[in-house]
């Protein structure tokens, strides 16, 4: 293989396990914001066991959060080296407008979050009530900015604005148009929708777990009446977005759009292809299955509705085969999760939100679907990202043109091999981490009271033992 | 030197400070992970324990400092990485590993929790030795020859020692009893490797860079610069001695631990010396490899504004977890 593909291979795979983290932490940081602010204002109140449930679900979901967390850091680390290590020629070309949008990234959202999250998750008892609020929603705030920020950069990639060349160099002549590029704002919306769904899903999946398994009682029926609350308000409108987002890029990637579709001659009255089998060797579909008309109606709201084909961006379009099958992922995804919400909503509804009332069989299906934000998050991202080839910017600059020439094919090999081993080992402990978690939440709960009777001073509070001794300098 | 010229020179040293910050910042962290194997595991979860609130928000440092090199320096950052390339990612891989050990190791299984303990051991040591390395690949240049391979090699066994003997006077401040009494015996174990990795680099570096030779052994300057070389012999023996007395556990157990960062900055502060005005010694200034003024302009913007309030809740949170805000009440 050439170095080219492996460095893309090499790349795709640290930011297909990267996004699997922020997906989540990003919605989660809200979430539990939320779960802390009804602990708040349950905790006066007459219903104990309301109050309890929610700080056990703010307890437990905070652990998920650090996890995840982690891991999103560690493989973001990871990236901010692999724009060097594989992509050296991007920085030289445009190093002046993904620069400052990197580096606002790195000093408004990174340091952010991670400078509080500390604060958010063992500075109970050592800042008061409000102080750790106010990190806990840093934490979030940071999470969601670092969101724009990245949000901004890839837009620009996908739709460059505000720019001016000169000798091959790119410079800004608009921040404003950088920023708030053509498919900024919807790309930036249907992410933060998208990390939103995948907290639902992960919500309502866990609990429902733990609901067939008999623990969490008091905190699982609320959190998954919270997610599937969550899914359902967010899923219709992220299928609205999401449209508005395919429109877009049928104005400003109109090569992506046939892709997905898998059109190769310009038509009219274009049908939606249910399946087909995109062959770049003969330019034409294999097996398909159609719609009349649909893909026209769809995408230009028109019943005879120009789309243009993949014959008229020769040698400047993306392969159609991986775009059309991961474009149905996401959307199939999409509408399972639409279905699943609504239905389990209003069935939980109908039980009077009493989770012992539902039949088992659903609450598997909802723990089934704990992590189908994942697969419609990278599907999607698939879909943006391989779209925009063979494009690092879409249509400005070749990803063939940036690659970095010194590492051998063997050596990317070599570290490929080791990233995908690590990243495979680490998907698999995340899950099953969760899952024991989950089942084992009071027991967790447990092991962290014996923890902080155990920690030295200066770490954290300890309820048992009084704290004495000149260990510190103050 | 006009505005614009000294840009790159400002952004060379907010890069400069970040790398520094982050050696001593996470150096502590990766000291006390390198440490892990020798405790009991009640040991284990106070040392976890003394870094859990920081080491995330230590670890950002690199991400500006890599950050600085690729958005202020793009083509410094494609040589630097593009040379590096192999320990690089070896130096990724030990920070995955430790970095989500440690979040593992409290949430697993028991049974796995000896495996997530030994993968924390093993992803600190090889994010160490890697950047030993990487700094020893640096220093010189990237020269080729027999001699600078084996000088990166000499770095990348002293990088971690300094970093185990940052471990465990971190860890001789945060803790007590018992543990502590070990970690005063970790630090004098660790002091001697230390220090002789350190003497034997700085005789070394002028030996591998002409460059470097020339900058320090001129008169005049050499009676100036002999300032840095002293007072980091005088801060080490310094620390050599209150590891000798019982006082190091009692009120002065914070200054081994602050004399160490001093010795970083005075390191710092020769290396800086030794390097300046070169980004990539000998092949690419600051100026040479900068990107528009324009575009540093703005980011100089962002950091006039951030970088201080970093500072800020940086020192807000090591005062939150300084045991300060203790007689607040229980969550």
């Amino acid at each position: 293989m050439d170095a080219l593909l492996l460095a893309r291979m090499q790349f795709a795979a640290n930011i297909t396990f990267h996004i699997l983290f922020p997906t989540i932490s990003i919605g989660m940081g809200w979430v539990l914001l939320f779960f802390r602010v009804r602990w708040l204002s349950t905790r006066h109140g007459s219903d104990k066991v309301a109050a309890q449930g929610w700080l056990d679900a703010y307890r437990f979901w905070t652990k998920v959060f650090a996890l995840t967390f982690a891991l999103g850091v560690v493989s973001g680390i990871t990236m901010s080296f692999q724009f060097g290590t594989n992509w050296p020629g991007f920085m030289q070309k445009v190093g002046n407008i993904a620069g400052p949008l990197l580096g606002y990234e790195v000093l408004t959202a990174f340091f952010l979050e991670a400078g509080f999250l500390g604060v958010m998750l063992f500075g109970h008892g050592k800042v008061s009530e409000r102080v750790h609020l106010m990190a806990t929603c840093l934490v979030a705030f940071g999470t969601t900015l670092s969101a724009f920020w990245i949000l901004a950069l890839n837009s620009w990639m996908q739709t460059p604005a505000g720019h001016g060349i000169v000798d091959g160099i790119y410079h800004v002549k608009s921040w404003f148009d950088v920023v708030f590029n053509p498919s900024f704002p919807y790309r930036f919306t249907h992410m933060v929708l998208a990390s939103g769904l995948t907290c639902a899903f992960l919500l309502a999946g866990l609990s429902a777990w733990q609901l067939l398994r008999g623990v969490a009682q008091r905190s699982a029926p609320r959190v998954l009446r919270v997610g599937l609350t969550l899914a359902g308000l967010l899923i219709p409108v992220q299928i609205v977005v999401g449209d508005m987002h395919g429109l877009n890029t049928l104005q400003h990637q109109p090569a992506k759009i046939a892709a997905v579709e898998g059109v190769w001659q310009t038509e009219r009255g274009a049908p939606l292809l249910l399946f087909a089998i995109p062959d770049l060797e003969t330019r034409s579909n294999r097996f398909q299955v159609k719609v009349p008309k649909l893909a026209s109606v769809i995408l230009t709201h028109e019943i005879d509705g120009e789309i243009k084909g993949l014959n008229e961006f020769r040698d400047r379009h993306p392969p159609p085969l991986p775009l059309f099958f991961a474009f149905r992922a996401m959307v199939g995804m999409g509408l399972l999760m639409l279905a699943t919400s609504w239905l389990g909503w209003w069935l939980y509804r109908r039980a009077s939100w009493r989770a012992e009332r539902l039949p088992r069989a659903l609450l598997g299906f909802f723990a089934a679907m704990t992590f189908s934000g994942w697969i419609a998050t990278v599907s999607g991202w698939y879909v943006t990202e391989i779209g925009r080839q063979p494009f690092i910017v879409y249509g400005l600059i070749r990803t063939a043109d940036v690659v970095s020439t010194v590492p051998t094919p063997a050596m990317i090999g070599v570290t490929l091999t080791l990233y995908l081993a690590l990243y495979l080992a680490l998907i698999v402990a995340y899950v099953s981490v969760l899952k024991y978690m989950a089942e084992k939440p009071e027991e967790l709960l447990e092991i962290e009271e014996l923890e902080r009777a155990a920690t030295p001073v200066g770490v954290a509070t300890s309820p048992v033992l009084p704290i004495r001794g000149a260990a510190w300098t103050s | 030197m006009t505005f614009d010229a000294t840009l790159p020179v400002v952004f060379m040293a907010l890069m400069g400070v970040s790398m520094l910050v982050y050696v001593v910042s996470d150096g502590y962290d990766l000291g006390v992970g390198m440490l892990m194997h020798r405790a009991t595991d009640a040991e284990k979860d106070v040392m976890i324990a003394s870094i859990g609130p920081f080491w995330d928000a230590n670890e950002t440092w690199l991400v500006l400092g890599v950050g600085i090199l690729l958005i202020a320096f793009p083509q410094a950052h494609g040589l630097v990485l593009g040379e590096l390339y192999l320990p690089v990612a070896l130096m990724l891989v030990g920070l995955t590993l430790r970095g989500v050990a440690f979040d593992f190791r409290v949430k697993a299984k028991d049974a796995h929790k000896n495996t997530w303990d030994r993968l924390f051991f093993a992803g600190s040591t090889l994010a160490a030795v890697a950047q030993g390395w990487m700094l020893g690949r640096y220093v010189s240049g990237f020269g080729t020859g027999w001699n600078y391979p084996l000088f990166a090699a000499a770095i990348a066994g002293a990088l971690p020692m300094a970093y185990v003997l940052m471990g465990a006077t971190w860890l001789i401040m945060k803790t007590e009893g018992e543990l502590q009494g070990r970690a005063v015996e970790w630090a004098r174990m660790a002091w001697a490797p230390m220090v002789g990795g350190l003497v034997l680099i700085s005789m070394a570096t002028p030996w591998v860079s002409a460059t470097v030779r020339q900058r320090w052994f001129a008169l005049p300057e050499i009676i100036a610069l002999s300032a840095i070389p002293l007072m980091c012999g005088v801060s080490l023996l310094a620390v050599r001695s209150l590891l000798g007395t019982r006082h190091v556990r009692g009120p002065v157990c914070w200054l081994p631990f602050t004399l160490l960062i001093l010795v970083f900055v005075l390191g710092f502060l020769g290396l800086a010396y030794s390097i300046y005005p070169y980004v990539v010694l000998d092949r690419l200034t600051v100026w040479q490899a900068a990107s528009s003024p324009e575009a540093l302009k703005v980011i100089l913007l962002g950091a006039c504004i951030s970088v201080p309030a970093i500072a800020g809740y940086t020192v807000f949170s090591y005062r939150v977890f300084r045991g300060k805000a203790a007689e607040l009440k229980y969550a």
